[in-house]
This record gives C-alpha cells, structure tokens and sequence, in this order.
C-alpha cells in the first residue's frame, strides 16, 4: 500500500473508531449498563434512561452515519479518491 | 362502507400499485435481476431497504411485544436500528467497492476458496428460509383475519403477488415496489398512532405524546402507567426483570445479525457510488427510525388502553372492573378469533386482569374476590386492534391491513431474491456449470426464486412448530457466521482461507448448538430452558455474541499458523479500502 492510501485508511479507522464508541456509549452505556442511574433523573415526563433506550438512542445511531458520511466525503476530497475526480 | 369493502379496496388499490411497477421495471440483464443494475438513487435505495428490513415482525407484533415488555422491549427497538451504523461504517462502502453481485461471492473472492463461498451460502440459504416462512404466514393471517378468506387462499394471492414482482423484475422491481410498500406500511403505521397519542395526551406527535402528561390529569403517561400496572401487580413498565447481560447479549446479537443479514447487506450493492452506499444506510435508519420510535409510544399507549378499559375503576372496589357484557365491540372481534379470551373464574359476569403469577399480588387479589386473571391478549394483536380500542374509523383500519400485507410482502421478496441469487449466481454460475451465459443464469435465478416461493407459501401453511423460535435462529447464525468474516476480510489483511472457513464454522456450530439444545429445533430439548443453565447468563436469543467471538478468536488463530494470503488478495483488500475506481453505474 502506497503512502498516501495507508494515511487515508488510518484516518477512516479513526473516525470509525470515535463514531463506534459513541455508539456504544450511548447504547450500551445509557440504555442498558447505566440505565438504572440514569432512570433517576426524569425530563419532560421521561426517565432518562429509559428514554435513550427507547428513543434517544435512535436519534443518535441517525445522527452518527451522517456525521461519518459528511466527514468522509470531506476524508475522500482531502486525498483525492473521491469516485468521480 | 363496511370494513371488508373497505378493506378490499384498500388492498386491491395497493396491489394494483405493486404490478403496474413490476412490469415498468420488468429486468433483462443479470445485473438488473441481482443488484438492480447499480444505478438506483441513494435515498430511494434507503427507502427500499427500510421496507426490506421493517418485516411483519416489525409492523405487527413489535408495539405489542414492547407493550407487555416495557423496557425489556427495548432490546428490538436498539438491536434493529444501531446495526446500521455497522453496516454503514464497518461494511457497506467496502461491499460497494468490492463491486459483485452477492454476499457470498466476496467471502469466496477474498478468501480465495470456493468452499468458503460454499459455507456462505448454506448460511445464506438456511438464513433467509427461517426469515421467509414468517412472514408468508404474516402474509396470511393477514388476509384471512381482514378479508375473511380462507389462509390457503390468502396465501396463494400473497404468493401470487410476490411471484409476478420477484421473478419478472427482479431486483430492479423489488426495488421499486418495496418504495411502494414504504409509503403504504408507514402511512398505515403513523396515522392510527397520531390519532391515539392525540386522544390521549393533546400531543399528535406520537414520539412527544409519549413524554406527555395525559389528558384531564397532571400526570404523565409513564408515570401513570407505572401506577396502573404495579397496582395490578404487574412489573414496573420502565424496568424489567431480565439481567443486565442478557439485555446487554440479544442486543448486541439482534444489531450484529442485522449487519450480517444477506438480504440487508446486498441492497447497499445497488447503488451508483461507494459514498451513496454510506449516505443510503443512513437514509435506511432516517425511514426505519420514523417507524421504531412511534412503536415504543403506540406499545405504551396500547397498555394503558387495554388497562384502562378493563379496569374502569378502583382496584378491588365491586364495581371497578368492565362488566364482560357491556365490553366494547373490538373484543367482541377479536374474541371470535381466539387471540383474545376471557374466562369468568369468580363467576362475577365482570372482567378482571391482573398478574396473578406475583404471588404477592395474588393474596391481595384473592381478598377482592378475585379468582386468578381472566383474560388473555395475544401480543400481536396490539397493532391491529388498536385504530378499533381508540374507536378509529374504518378505513384507518382497512389501512393498518394494506399495511401489514405490504411489510410482509417487501421482506418476503427481499429474501427470495437473495435465495434465487445465492442459487443461481453463487452454486450454479460461481461453483457447479460456470459455462452457463447470462441468459441462462437469468433463467435460473427466475426458476430459483419461483422454487422458493412455493416452498416459502408451503412453510406460511405448514409452519414448523418453532416460527416465532426461528427468528432467534436467523439472527444468531448471521451473527456468528457472516458478519465476523466479512468484517475481518475488510480491516484485516492476514485472516486467510483456513482461518474464515474454520471461524464460520465454529461460530455457526457452537450457535445453533446451543439454541437447538435449549429451543428443541429439530431435536428433542435437550437442556431446560431457563436462567440458572445459561451459558455465563446469556439466553438462546443472545447467544449469537458469543458465537461470534469465538468466530474471531478461531480465525485469528488458525490464520496465524497458516499461510498468509496470497499477494492479490492483499491487493484486493487494499484497493477496497479506498472508493476511487468503483465500477460506474448502468444506466436504466
């Protein structure tokens, strides 16, 4: 693998990385592990954990592909491997 | 209009919507038939794969399960969203940029073997056939329940319909009609649920009624409902009694096989760019989200319906219970279906419903008069009733059964065509007579797709004892067998062939080996099904995690002993990681 494609897969692993701990930190964390804790502090009629476990977590999950999809686009410019340059 | 006209137009309008797009989209290249011709909009392709995925499972039984769940449903409503997020980061650019036709073509291609792609179809196959079977029963109930047919016949409509799209179009027409199906099965999904949320909270939005406090009190729906079903003796609806583990396993099992489900994975192969197979994934959460945070409000506001019209009063008064007599006609409807049934234990002509398995509970209930519960709801029947407990007009629910029909039907053709593929493009073309031309592949796929329909209607009819038991099946294996080696084939460059067939294998074995062991499929039960046997605490549904680390651990290791890939396959790997250089698109 040439440089510049070893540097470009380094900096996707990263980004996926990040987006995945996320992920799990607001899944597995607040929805399921702290749910509990969370559950004691109540918002708008909701018990926080039980409210990512049953829609914030979703939200986020959206939220997290359009993130990376903007961030790649802008990754795949950067190193001039975009499809169609 | 009585509700079966009603019913028959709203069916037929929709049916006559799926053919007219079939024979406009009718395909006549293999490209077509597998992958649509790779030329199909990114956002259009999300709605299609949103449609794919939301099965009658998700549409019918889901709000219910979560219903009588509470947070313990939370399991579906996660482990069915966030494995896109997999398939988004981990796996559908690089599929896309592979460039082929099928799951098991790549895992044969980077894995330089032919019985690896062999492996992968037999998952594939025994995958998509445990998923199909449920949803042509899904597809019958459906009709036999609203247009009072016979199930047989219902079927061979529901057969017919998929036939005519699947085997004329193929991909290309599936794609098109599952569009179709979107807009019809969210539709139908999203106006019963506005309307109640309204009635009951002043809030249409079904995502903030859920949060709101109920009309003519101050207080809020959870609130309430916690209140009105601990008094009954019920659990808590925001808790569960399920161990954090167990919670933590079928979720991750239920997101993992969702990024390991065939049929999922090869709709990111239709479309033109490696950047829209990114987009496209989160264009299919964005439409399958609309649909799975109304679910958990309509399975909160279905309880505190069904729990308000049986229990008019105060618990244990004489007069706080629905007298059997004066119940509103839905249960009437449903009772004559069996799925919902009630029995006077005390002989009092009045309705009581409590949990009389908490023993603690039962003291008090006995006390009241009250000799054990006497009705019982079949959770599936929440989704369909409901537009009938909120007193909806019928053509709300003549919509709710055009929208049943629509997600069983979109799922069902997605797993036939992945079933034809895997047939005629991996076994046939790809291993047994490669000298067959596209024409006759073509044929074959045609021929393949016809086959699994009449087996599938034949598994709707026939359902082997264990449908609802399956489901736990599909997930676990796609978990355990698929997703791990196609992960590794993409991030790692040393996993090699000896390495992928030894993980699938292990994964696959040791998970069906121990759903089978506790489920009884195909086998007499072999342990008890229950917490303390557990393997670290962990239920057959989430059993597909462990499965799929020790898929991992098995590849690492063998591949590390062996040969390293060969110099081209690491070429290959290289050149996936990258978009630049994917195939174009075909024009159509």
């Amino acid at each position: 693998m040439d440089e510049q494609s070893a540097a470009y897969w380094k900096r996707n692993v990263k980004l996926v990385s990040v987006l995945i701990a996320i992920w799990f930190i607001v899944s597995y964390g607040f929805g399921i592990l702290f749910v509990d804790a969370l559950n004691s502090i109540e918002i708008a009629g909701f018990q926080l954990g039980f409210w990512f476990a049953q829609q914030g977590s979703i939200y986020v999950f959206v939220a997290l592909i359009f993130v990376y999809v903007a961030k790649m686009n802008k990754l795949d410019r950067e190193f001039g491997v975009r499809e169609d340059d | 209009m009585d509700l079966t006209t009603l019913t028959y137009i709203a069916v037929g309008l929709s049916f006559a919507l799926y053919i007219g797009i079939a024979i406009w989209a009718k395909a006549s290249t293999t490209g077509e038939f597998y992958v649509a011709g790779k030329g199909v909009n990114p956002v259009v392709n999300g709605m299609a794969t949103a449609a794919d995925w939301m099965s009658a499972a998700s549409f019918i039984s889901m709000a219910g399960l979560i219903a009588f769940l509470g947070y313990g449903g939370s399991v579906y409503l996660m482990g069915w969203t966030g494995g896109y997020c997999l398939l988004a980061m981990l796996l559908a650019p690089y599929l896309r940029k592979y460039g082929k036709f099928t799951v098991p073509e790549f895992i044969g291609d980077r894995y330089y073997s032919k019985t690896a792609r062999i492996v992968a179809v037999i998952c594939l196959i025994f995958i998509s056939f445990t998923y199909v079977a449920g949803q042509m029963r899904g597809v019958g109930i459906v009709f036999s329940r609203f247009l009072e047919v016979e199930l047989l016949t219902g079927l061979f409509v529901g057969m017919g319909i998929v036939f005519i799209y699947a085997v004329l179009g193929g991909m290309k027409g599936i794609t098109y009609t599952q569009v179709a199906q979107y807009c019809v099965l969210i539709i139908a999904y999203t106006i019963p649920a506005i309307f109640i949320a309204f009635q009951l909270t002043g809030n249409p939005l079904p995502q903030l009624a859920f949060g709101s406090t109920v009309n003519g009190t101050g207080e809020y729906m959870l609130d309430r409902l916690n209140q009105v079903v601990t008094e009954l003796g019920f659990l808590e609806y925001t808790t569960t009694n399920k161990s954090t583990i167990d919670i933590f396993a079928i979720t991750l099992a239920l997101m993992v096989g969702t990024a390991g489900l065939p049929h999922v994975i090869v709709r990111f192969f239709t479309v033109p760019k490696v950047r829209d197979a990114r987009s496209s994934a989160g264009w299919a959460l964005v439409f399958i989200a609309l649909l799975y945070t109304t679910a958990p409000a309509v399975g909160a506001m279905a309880r505190l319906n069904l729990t308000d019209t049986i229990q008019t009063g105060e618990v244990g008064a004489e007069d706080g219970n629905l007298v059997y007599e004066e119940r509103p006609d839905w249960m009437k409807r449903w009772e004559a279906t069996g799925l919902l049934k009630f029995e006077d234990k005390n002989g009092d002509g009045r309705i009581q419903y409590y949990n009389d398995a908490n023993a603690e509970f039962a003291t008090k209930a006995a006390e009241y008069g009250w000799a054990g519960n006497e009705l019982s709801v079949d959770r599936d029947i929440m989704v369909l009733a409901n537009p009938e407990i909120a007193q909806l007009p019928n053509w709300v629910i003549a919509l709710v059964a055009a929208g049943g029909i629509a997600a069983a039907l979109s799922t069902a053709a997605g797993l036939l065509l992945v079933i034809s593929s895997g047939v005629s493009h991996d076994l046939l073309k790809g291993t047994f007579t490669p000298n067959m031309t596209e024409g006759q592949e073509l044929m074959a796929g045609r021929v393949a797709a016809a086959v699994a329909i009449v087996i599938a209607g034949y598994l709707g009819y026939n359902p082997p004892g264990f449908v609802a038991q399956v489901v736990a099946f599909a997930f676990g294996l796609a978990a355990s067998s698929l997703f791990p080696v196609i992960i590794m084939g993409i991030f790692s460059k040393k996993v090699n062939r000896e390495g992928a067939i030894a993980g699938m294998l292990v994964g696959l074995i040791f998970t069906m080996g121990y759903i089978m062991s506790y489920k009884g499929i195909f086998i007499p039960v072999l342990i008890e099904n229950v917490e303390a046997n557990w393997l670290f605490g962990i239920s057959p549904e989430g059993i597909g995690v462990v499965g799929m680390l020790l898929n991992f651990i098995v590849a690492f290791a063998v591949s590390k002993v062996t040969a390293e890939p060969p110099e081209h396959i690491q070429h290959m790997i290289e050149d996936i990681r990258v978009p630049k250089g994917a195939g174009g698109a075909v024009d159509h």
